[in-house]
C-alpha cells in the first residue's frame, strides 16, 4: 500500500499546488474548502428534504388510518408508488421526466428537484411509521374523543396525533440518519454534495482513500449528530408513565 | 411535449434492456444467498457472548449500516484492485460489494430472528444431548428463519432497488440498459418512465407476494 498523503486536502483544485495555510487565496480554492462546501450541499439537501419528508409523510400516514375510503386510497397510493421505485430512479424521474412534461419546471434548479424526490421517496416510510404509530394506540382513545364530542380533526389534534408522533420519533430518527446517507444518491444529477465531491477529488488527485476516509467519516459525523439531537428530543417531549419513557 | 413509445420494440429491449435485468436479478440473488449466509453467521458471533467475536462482528455491522450504500460501493472499487493486485470488472465488483454490505442489514433481521425462538428450544436441544452446533443448525435457526421469513424477503426487494445504484461505478444494469436504449434512439424521457413502471411491477408485485406470505406464516414462539 502507498503512504499516506494529507496534504492532499490542502492542494489548490486548480494548479494543485499545496496552498499556504490550506485554505486557497485569489479566488481559487482547496479541496478542503471543496469538500466542506460539498458537506454543506449534503446537510441542505438532507435537511430540506427531511422537511418535505415529515410534512408529507405525516399527512399520508394520517389519511391512511381515517374512516373515509377515498383518503385511505390516496395515502396507500403514494405510499406505494414511492416505495417501490428505486430512489436513483425516482431522481431521474424529477430531473429528466416531470419538467419535460410540466414545463414551468424547467426554470426549477435541480436542487430543488433532488430535494422532491428525496423527500417523497423518505414520505413513503414515514407515511408508514405514522400509521403505524397511530394503529398502535387503542382503539378506544379514537372513540373517548369523538364521545366527548370532539371533531375529527380535534380528535387527531388533540388526542391521537400527540400520543403517536412520541412512539415513532425513534423509527423517525432512523429515517432522518437514512436522508443523509440517501442524499449521496444525489451525486447522479451532479449536485455537488459529498459523494459528487468524492467521485471527481479521486479522479483528479488519485488520492482516493484518503479523500474516501474524510468524506465517510463526514457522513458519519451527520448521522451521529442527528442520532443525539434525536435523543434530546425525544427526552424533552416524553411524557412520565407512558410507553418508551423510561420513567 | 409528446411521448413516443413506438420505438421500445421487442428488438431494442432485449438488445439493450435484457442483459442488464439479467444483471441486476443476479446480483439480487447472489447477495441475498450470500448475505444471509454471512448475515447469520455475523448474528451467531453477535450472540455467541464472546467478547472477541461480539466486538468484531457488531463493528462490521454499525459501519456498514452508517456509510451511504453509493460510498460502500465506491470504497469497494477502489479497495478491491488494491487488495487483490489486478482490477476488477464493475459488475464483479458490486457483487462482492452488496453480498458484503447486505450481510449487514440481514444479520440485523437473523439476530431479531434467533431472539424470537423462545430459550427453552435451546436448552431442550442440550437436554436431549445435541452440541451447540447441532441446536443451532437443527432447532434455532430452522425456526428464525421461518420466522424472518417476510422481512428477509422485504429485504431482498429493498436491495434489488439499490442494485440501481451500481451507476456510480458504471456497471450494465436494468436500468443502464434503458438509458442506454433512451440515448441511442434519443429518447431519454420516454426510457425512464419505462424504467419506473417495469421496477414498480416488479417490486410491487414482489411486496404483495410478501403481504400474502406474512399473512400465512404465524410467529412459532
Amino acid at each position: 500500500m502507498a503512504t499516506w498523503d494529507w496534504q492532499v486536502f490542502c492542494k489548490d483544485t486548480v494548479s494543485g499546488e499545496v496552498a499556504q495555510g490550506c485554505f486557497g487565496s485569489g479566488g481559487d480554492i482547496t479541496y478542503l474548502q471543496w469538500m466542506l462546501s460539498a458537506w454543506g450541499w449534503t446537510l441542505s439537501v438532507a435537511a430540506l428534504a427531511l422537511v418535505v419528508a415529515l410534512l408529507v409523510g405525516s399527512l399520508m400516514g394520517i389519511l391512511r388510518t381515517t374512516p373515509h375510503n377515498g383518503l385511505v386510497l390516496l395515502g396507500n397510493t403514494w405510499t406505494e408508488l414511492f416505495r417501490n421505485v428505486p430512489l436513483l430512479v425516482q431522481i431521474f424521474l424529477w430531473y429528466h421526466v416531470v419538467p419535460a412534461l410540466v414545463p414551468p419546471l424547467k426554470a426549477f434548479p435541480s436542487f430543488m428537484l433532488v430535494v422532491l424526490a428525496l423527500g417523497f421517496f423518505t414520505s413513503a416510510r414515514i407515511s408508514e411509521q405514522v400509521r403505524a404509530g397511530i394503529q398502535s394506540l387503542p382503539r378506544g382513545q379514537r372513540y373517548a374523543g369523538l364521545a366527548v364530542g370532539l371533531t375529527l380533526p380535534q380528535t387527531y389534534r388533540y388526542v391521537l396525533l400527540p400520543m403517536a408522533f412520541r412512539i415513532v420519533i425513534p423509527p423517525l430518527t432512523s429515517e432522518s440518519m437514512n436522508i443523509v446517507k440517501n442524499s449521496s444518491v444525489a451525486f447522479a444529477v451532479s449536485i455537488a454534495e459529498l459523494t459528487m465531491f468524492a467521485m471527481q477529488a479521486q479522479e483528479e488527485t488519485s488520492r482516493g482513500i484518503e479523500i474516501y476516509l474524510a468524506v465517510t467519516a463526514l457522513y458519519f459525523v451527520s448521522a451521529f449528530t442527528i442520532n443525539r439531537v434525536a435523543r434530546f428530543v425525544e427526552g424533552r417531549v416524553a411524557v412520565p408513565g407512558m410507553i418508551g419513557s423510561g420513567k | 411535449m409528446n411521448l413516443d413509445f413506438g420505438f421500445l420494440s421487442w428488438d431494442v429491449l432485449s438488445g439493450f434492456v435484457v442483459k442488464g435485468l439479467l444483471f441486476s436479478v443476479q446480483l439480487t440473488l447472489v447477495a441475498m444467498v450470500g448475505g444471509i449466509v454471512l448475515g447469520t453467521l455475523l448474528a451467531l458471533m453477535r450472540l455467541s457472548g464472546k467478547p472477541w467475536l461480539v466486538m468484531p462482528a457488531a463493528a462490521y455491522v454499525n459501519t456498514m449500516r452508517s456509510i451511504p450504500l453509493v460510498m460502500v460501493i465506491l470504497w469497494f472499487f477502489l479497495l478491491i484492485p488494491l487488495v487483490i493486485g489486478r482490477p476488477m470488472g464493475a459488475e464483479m465488483s458490486a457483487i462482492v460489494t452488496f453480498t458484503l454490505f447486505e450481510a449487514a442489514y440481514y444479520s440485523e433481521i437473523m439476530r431479531a430472528g434467533i431472539q424470537s425462538v423462545p430459550g427453552g428450544q435451546v436448552h431442550a436441544g442440550y437436554a436431549v444431548g445435541m452440541s451447540y452446533r447441532q441446536t443451532m443448525q437443527l432447532v434455532v435457526l430452522p425456526q428464525a428463519f421461518r420466522n424472518m421469513l417476510p422481512v428477509l424477503l422485504t429485504q431482498t426487494i429493498i436491495l434489488f432497488q439499490d442494485t440501481s445504484l451500481v451507476y456510480a461505478i458504471g456497471a450494465y444494469d436494468l436500468l443502464k440498459g434503458f438509458e442506454v436504449a433512451g440515448k441511442n434512439f434519443n429518447r431519454p424521457v420516454e426510457t425512464y418512465l419505462v424504467a419506473a413502471v417495469v421496477y414498480f411491477a416488479i417490486c410491487f408485485a414482489l411486496s404483495m407476494l410478501v403481504k400474502r406470505l406474512q399473512a400465512r406464516i404465524a410467529i412459532i414462539r
